[in-house]
């Protein structure tokens, strides 16, 4: 535990003293979400199970999940396959750090990037935007914890499988966008053509996106949601402890 | 008392390149114990294999008595490793390194006094990425010794290093056997193992080629000196007549007699019988390179 705790708070110190690294994973989906709250910030979805819903409602609590995605598809593999291709994760091997304290420390680290994400994405939505305070703030935050743990595995995931920290960023940008797209994250679902939905409810932030809006807006706790994410994060954990490699 | 490392028949391919062919070897415990070769003969593969790394491809290995691929995690904790090829983040602090390092192994040394010993106290808030190459591998070299392990591997350990921090780390790396840590000392550097190895391996295309103290492996395979003066005499044949003399060799007044170990002796006592007394006399032994050269049939560099 002693080390856990020592790696994570030097992972901290490392993104304190480069903050330029949590641009992405942190920044962007805060001016997404300026730029689609100029764009649909005053209407309601107009058809489908949400209908009637302020746009802002649902875009406040689905960006949280879109911060957490962005630490699982971008930062987390571009930073784990930097270590491995710079021979950080060897040198860490060899003095005896166990997967568990490497990848813990990540999860650890992630889950304090993705809330800082979340306070100030909430912060935003509601001051800017008007958007209503969270109905069911423990709620919310259940669906925070596991789908940070889903997007932390599917990182990992990424990182293992990416034979370079360029091969993860290219990789991993492709597939923010195509999630930022059909998640509900962008354009609102009641106006995406059918096949863009689906392909949406086959990948997990759309999952994570409903299990963070239902306890938000008042629906309480999605629980079909939730076991979804927390099965996608893991299945993503069982192959990524038979696929990790040092280096 | 079982050797600290035992290596039997160890074998290493990648793809279609055979990295080790066939590598026995023990290493007792205390001693200082050099693999030496040219790069590429195989020797940081086969550390590698011993500290659970890689996975050996036939042989097999015992390291403290354990197998290093099924005990790895027991074994990390009684080795230390200062790997050739490794990094830490750009940003991580000195202290916050051998910090973290030390706390893995509870009960290992106070790894303030690591740094201390390794020079680093001036350092201590300096940046990874901001330190020299030199800094880096006394870094590495402190973080291979802060669990206070059994058995540390060095891997080209002064590369990297000026000549005085050369002398300094290898003062260090003998108190550290003195202590009591067995020491695996992979080197290219003919010098280094020459001076600070108990007994070396000569390693060369996978192979292990000779074995022995320094001293036993010039004895044994660099039988020649040679006996070096200057003469101007016209006529030397007589010195071809003169006991153990293998070879005379003449570039004007320089005169270079190669020969078997009591050479020097018959030589001078020739040289006053003939009225000639240089006083350049001298006798060159031969070192490990002579020995490197004999066995391995190329120099270092190729």
């Amino acid at each position: 535990m002693r080390v856990l705790f020592k790696m994570t708070w030097i992972e901290i110190k490392l993104l304190a003293r480069e903050p330029v690294t949590l641009v992405f994973s942190f920044a962007l989906p805060v001016l997404v979400l300026v730029l689609l709250g100029g764009i649909f910030g005053h209407e309601r979805m107009d058809t489908g199970a949400y209908a009637g819903v302020a746009m802002m409602d649902w875009y406040v609590p689905s960006y949280i999940g879109l911060v957490i995605a962005s630490i699982g598809t971008v930062s987390l593999p571009v930073h784990l396959s930097a270590y491995r291709e710079r021979g950080v994760l060897r040198r860490f091997r060899a003095s005896g750090v166990s997967e568990a304290v490497l990848l813990g420390s990540q999860l650890l680290v992630s889950l304090g990037v993705a809330c800082a994400g979340a306070i100030s994405i909430s912060v935003l939505g509601i001051v800017v935007y008007g958007a209503q305070m969270a109905v069911a703030p423990a709620e919310v935050a259940l669906a925070y914890v596991v789908s940070t743990f889903c997007f932390v595995a599917i990182g990992v995931l990424l990182a293992s499988l990416a034979p370079t920290a360029r091969a993860a960023q290219s990789v991993g940008l492709l597939l923010w966008f195509v999630l930022l797209l059909v998640s509900g994250t962008s354009a609102p679902l009641d106006r995406l053509p059918s096949w863009m939905v689906s392909l949406g409810k086959a990948l997990p932030l759309y999952h994570s996106v409903v299990s963070l809006v239902d306890p938000w807006i008042g629906r309480g706790t999605n629980w079909t949601q939730l076991a979804i994410v927390a099965a996608v994060g893991a299945v993503a954990t069982l192959v990524t402890l038979r696929v990790f490699r040092w280096e | 008392m079982p050797p600290v490392i035992a290596a039997e028949h160890l074998q290493k391919r990648y793809k279609d390149f055979v990295a080790v062919a066939d590598a026995s070897f023990v290493v007792e415990r205390g001693e200082i114990f050099g693999l030496l070769g040219s790069n590429g003969a195989g020797k940081t593969t086969s550390v590698e294999c011993l500290q659970g790394l890689r996975h050996a491809d036939g042989g097999t290995l015992r390291v403290l008595g354990l197998d290093p691929l099924t005990q790895a995690r027991e074994l990390r904790r009684r080795i230390g490793s200062q790997l050739q090829e490794a990094a830490l983040p750009d940003h991580v602090r000195v202290w916050e390194a051998l910090d973290l390092f030390s706390s893995i192994t509870p009960g290992g040394r106070d790894w303030r006094e690591v740094m201390e010993q390794w020079g680093l106290t001036d350092k201590r808030k300096a940046s990874f990425h901001s330190l020299s190459g030199g800094q880096r591998q006394r870094l590495f070299v402190a973080l291979a010794l802060v669990n206070s392990p059994e058995v540390v591997f060095l891997d080209e350990m002064t590369t990297g290093l000026d000549p005085a921090s050369r002398h300094v780390a290898w003062d260090l790396v003998r108190r550290v056997r003195d202590m009591g840590t067995t020491v695996v000392l992979v080197t290219h550097f003919m010098e280094e193992a020459e001076r600070l190895c108990d007994r070396i391996a000569v390693m060369d295309a996978g192979r292990i080629v000779a074995e022995g103290t320094p001293q036993k492996l010039v004895s044994g395979h660099a039988r020649y000196v040679t006996v070096m003066f200057s003469a101007d005499a016209q006529d030397l044949t007589w010195l071809d007549a003169v006991p153990g003399v293998e070879r005379v060799t003449r570039h004007g007044a320089r005169v270079e007699v190669r020969g078997g170990g009591a050479v020097l002796a018959h030589v001078a006592a020739a040289l006053v019988a003939h009225g000639i007394a240089p006083p350049d006399l001298r006798v060159e032994q031969p070192t490990l390179e002579d020995v490197f050269l004999t066995l391995t049939g190329h120099d270092m560099e190729e």
